[in-house]
């Protein structure tokens, strides 16, 4: 089921690679990702009825806290599949992509699918430090689709400022294997993320904190942590909509994931709390920085790249602080949080179609110009700021009483960053959903089904939490303690 | 006594690898940067195959031959007929403060041997000395990123710090095992062509490959 689950992408960007821009282009890539998503369904059924697994000699590891992010990077690669047919049929119309780059588009869209669920699956430190670049070489040229000199400067940055972040990373897992290589010997073995975790209390503390620092760095560039975060908002506003909303939604959670399963190893080994007080203030300045910087946002998808700085701040400041409640949110929070922010993005994209710009002054009368953007939009956002009752509130509940509980003195920090952020953005969206229709409105036909689908999702995890999710997750905060 | 010989070979590449890595920092011509580049990655293979035989690791010769192809000969040329392409191989940089570009590269060599310190202790390996001169050249190429503002001389840095990375492996451990070398290596392909792309890219819309053309995404007023 694991190879099943890797090889689809991969098969499908070899297929849409020669199918080039025909008309069922799209419909082949939807098809790719659906029976990607039924894949990693199966996956995740296999996990929660055996627990967990080791495949291909030792190569892949599918554990609690691994499953779930491969089944949401599967859903919502879906999900975006079904919204770029539309999406990005309409660019073509506007002439501002041709064939060569859809074909293009398409194939690399699959290609950075597959990256990222290498990264998810693979038991082997080095392997996911080749997927982690991988699945950003595969981006750049997305990120740089239109052409236009803001877009080529977008990528130009992202390629530089993450090629120079992840060479850190390489540096950190250089160290690890150094450390590794006095216990386990010698081989590909000692890179193996299960044999690490066993020995980690072996390993050397000084060589594990000092590879935690580039590890941070390395990972951290690629989760948009401030003061690494300066490609973010370029590579996140200048490439195609589809893209940002996997960028935004998926790629800085798989980044996440790598940093996640690095501090295991150095807790592990040194004991004490030093990787976590690093991740802890790393994640507080993105959340107050991101918060804002988004007051400043005049570009609509810029602003809620920002907004993923802040919520990845969030999610980094959970795990650094550790504990059951904190690390429980912080797994629930990547969820929710990429579900919606996805969505929102889907919305953005149609808005930004509609008005031929993504100028948030021009963006205007969306409740009236089309109800499903406009609610989408403002439920997106209602959402992401965590009010009641959708997922993201539970999550960031759990996270603050955590707070309150282990570090009262950062609680009002954290709460200034959730206020500020919360004030910023109702103040941007209140004024385009609302209002007459502007004359440089014009109507489309939408993507209803990716909206939808994910508000309900995010809606329905912050009533109800299912309860294999919850033994996922509770499986997960054992893995990760 | 042979392992003595073959750690004072392997000191005296370290040598001048940095000592490339120095070159590169301050070389204004775009040939001549090229064939720094060049040179460091032939140091750095004989490097890796020296390592190799005493160490009698046969994946380094892998690692050395891949080190050898891709850095010494594939990736300089492409750069080379890039250059005549975009036909900027005439071009001189101007760099802003070169004694001061030096003294923070010194600096940053200190800082290695300092921060690498308690690693050599516990290392024992013939190699343990020059782990530092590995995280010095990847910090080296970074600082060339930061000072320089031209497209394929930031690119020179990019690969650059990738030849300090394989150095530092190979010094700490004997190298990564053969299938993460393998992997990086793919990597380091794909980002070539990805350049590549990009330099025409650039040479197109902007009419120069001068990164500080690149101003326009910046924040809101």
């Amino acid at each position: 089921m694991l190879l099943i689950l890797l090889g689809v992408p991969l098969i499908a960007a070899i297929v849409l690679a020669f199918v080039g821009d025909r008309r069922y282009a799209a419909e082949i890539n939807i098809l790719g990702s659906v029976a990607n998503f039924a894949a990693g369904l199966a996956l995740a059924l296999e996990v929660y009825y055996h627990g967990p697994m080791l495949a291909g000699r030792q190569f892949f590891f599918v554990d609690a806290f691994n499953v779930y992010l491969a089944v949401l990077t599967s859903f919502v690669s879906m999900t975006t599949a079904v919204f770029s047919r539309r999406y990005m049929r309409r660019e073509r119309e506007h002439g501002r992509i041709g064939a060569i780059r859809m074909r293009f588009y398409h194939a690399m869209f699959q290609v950075f699918i597959f990256a990222m669920l290498l990264c998810l699956l693979t038991n082997n430190v080095g392997i996911l430090w080749i997927a982690m670049e991988l699945a950003t070489l595969s981006t750049v040229l997305l990120v740089s689709l239109y052409r236009t000199p803001t877009a080529i400067e977008a990528a130009w940055k992202y390629f530089i400022l993450c090629g120079v972040g992840i060479a850190q990373a390489l540096f950190g897992t250089v160290l690890l294997y150094f450390a590794a290589e006095k216990v386990l010997g010698e081989g590909g073995d000692a890179l193996l993320w299960t044999n690490l975790s066993r020995v980690s209390g072996q390993l050397e503390p000084t060589v594990l904190s000092l590879a935690f620092v580039f590890l941070m760095v390395g990972y951290g560039t690629k989760v948009g942590l401030v003061p690494l975060h300066n490609w973010l908002p370029d590579a996140h506003s200048e490439g195609p909509t589809p893209i940002s909303a996997v960028l935004s939604g998926l790629l800085l959670n798989v980044a996440l994931y790598a940093l996640v399963r690095c501090k295991v190893l150095v807790d592990g080994s040194t004991g004490t709390h030093h990787a976590g007080n690093i991740m802890m203030g790393f994640g507080l300045l993105s959340i107050l920085v991101a918060a804002f910087s988004l007051l400043r946002q005049k570009d609509i998808k810029r602003m809620f790249s920002y907004s993923s700085i802040e919520h990845m701040g969030i999610a980094t400041f959970a795990f650094g602080l550790g504990g059951p409640i904190a690390t429980f949110g912080g797994l629930l929070h990547m969820l929710v949080h990429s579900l919606a922010k996805s969505s929102i993005f889907f919305t953005v994209g149609h808005a930004s179609q509609m008005h031929r710009t993504q100028d948030m002054d021009k963006i205007r009368g969306l409740f009236r110009g089309n109800p499903l953007v406009g609610w989408g939009m403002m439920l997106g956002v209602m959402a992401i700021v965590g009010m009641p009752p959708f997922g993201i509130f539970t999550s960031e509940f759990l996270i603050l009483t955590a707070t309150i509980k282990d570090a009262p003195l950062l609680t009002p920090f954290l709460l200034l960053g959730l206020a500020v952020a919360f004030a910023a953005l109702f103040k941007r969206v209140q004024p385009m959903v609302s209002g007459e229709v502007p004359p440089n409105q014009k109507p489309m036909t939408v993507a209803n089904l990716p909206v939808l689908l994910h508000m309900a999702l995010v809606l329905f995890l912050g009533v109800y939490m299912p309860d294999f999710l919850n033994q996922w997750f509770h499986t997960a905060v054992e893995l990760l303690k | 006594m042979h392992l003595n010989i073959a750690a004072q070979i392997n000191s005296f590449l370290a040598a001048l690898i940095l000592l490339t890595a120095f070159g590169m920092l301050v070389q204004r011509r775009m040939y001549g940067l090229i064939h720094l580049f060049a040179w460091q990655g032939l140091f750095l293979s004989i490097s890796t195959a020296v390592v190799g035989f005493v160490a009698g690791k046969q994946h380094l010769y892998i690692s050395s031959v891949l080190t050898l192809s891709l850095k010494v000969i594939l990736l300089p040329y492409i750069l080379h007929v890039l250059t005549q392409r975009l036909k900027i191989q005439r071009e001189v940089e101007t760099i802003v403060n070169v004694p001061l570009t030096m003294l923070i590269g010194i600096a940053l060599v200190i800082f290695s041997y300092h921060l690498m310190a308690p690693v050599r202790e516990l290392s024992t390996l013939v190699t343990r000395s020059t782990l530092a001169v590995g995280l010095a050249t990847v910090l080296i190429g970074l600082l060339m990123m930061i000072t320089r503002r031209h497209a394929v001389t930031q690119i020179i840095g990019f690969l650059a710090m990738e030849n300090g990375l394989f150095f530092a492996a190979t010094s700490a451990t004997y190298g990564m095992p053969l299938v993460v070398e393998l992997g990086v290596a793919l990597d380091i392909l794909i980002a070539a062509f990805i350049f590549g792309i990009f330099f025409f890219h650039i040479h197109t819309t902007f009419d120069s490959l001068d990164v500080d053309q690149m101003a326009r995404l910046k924040e809101g007023d």
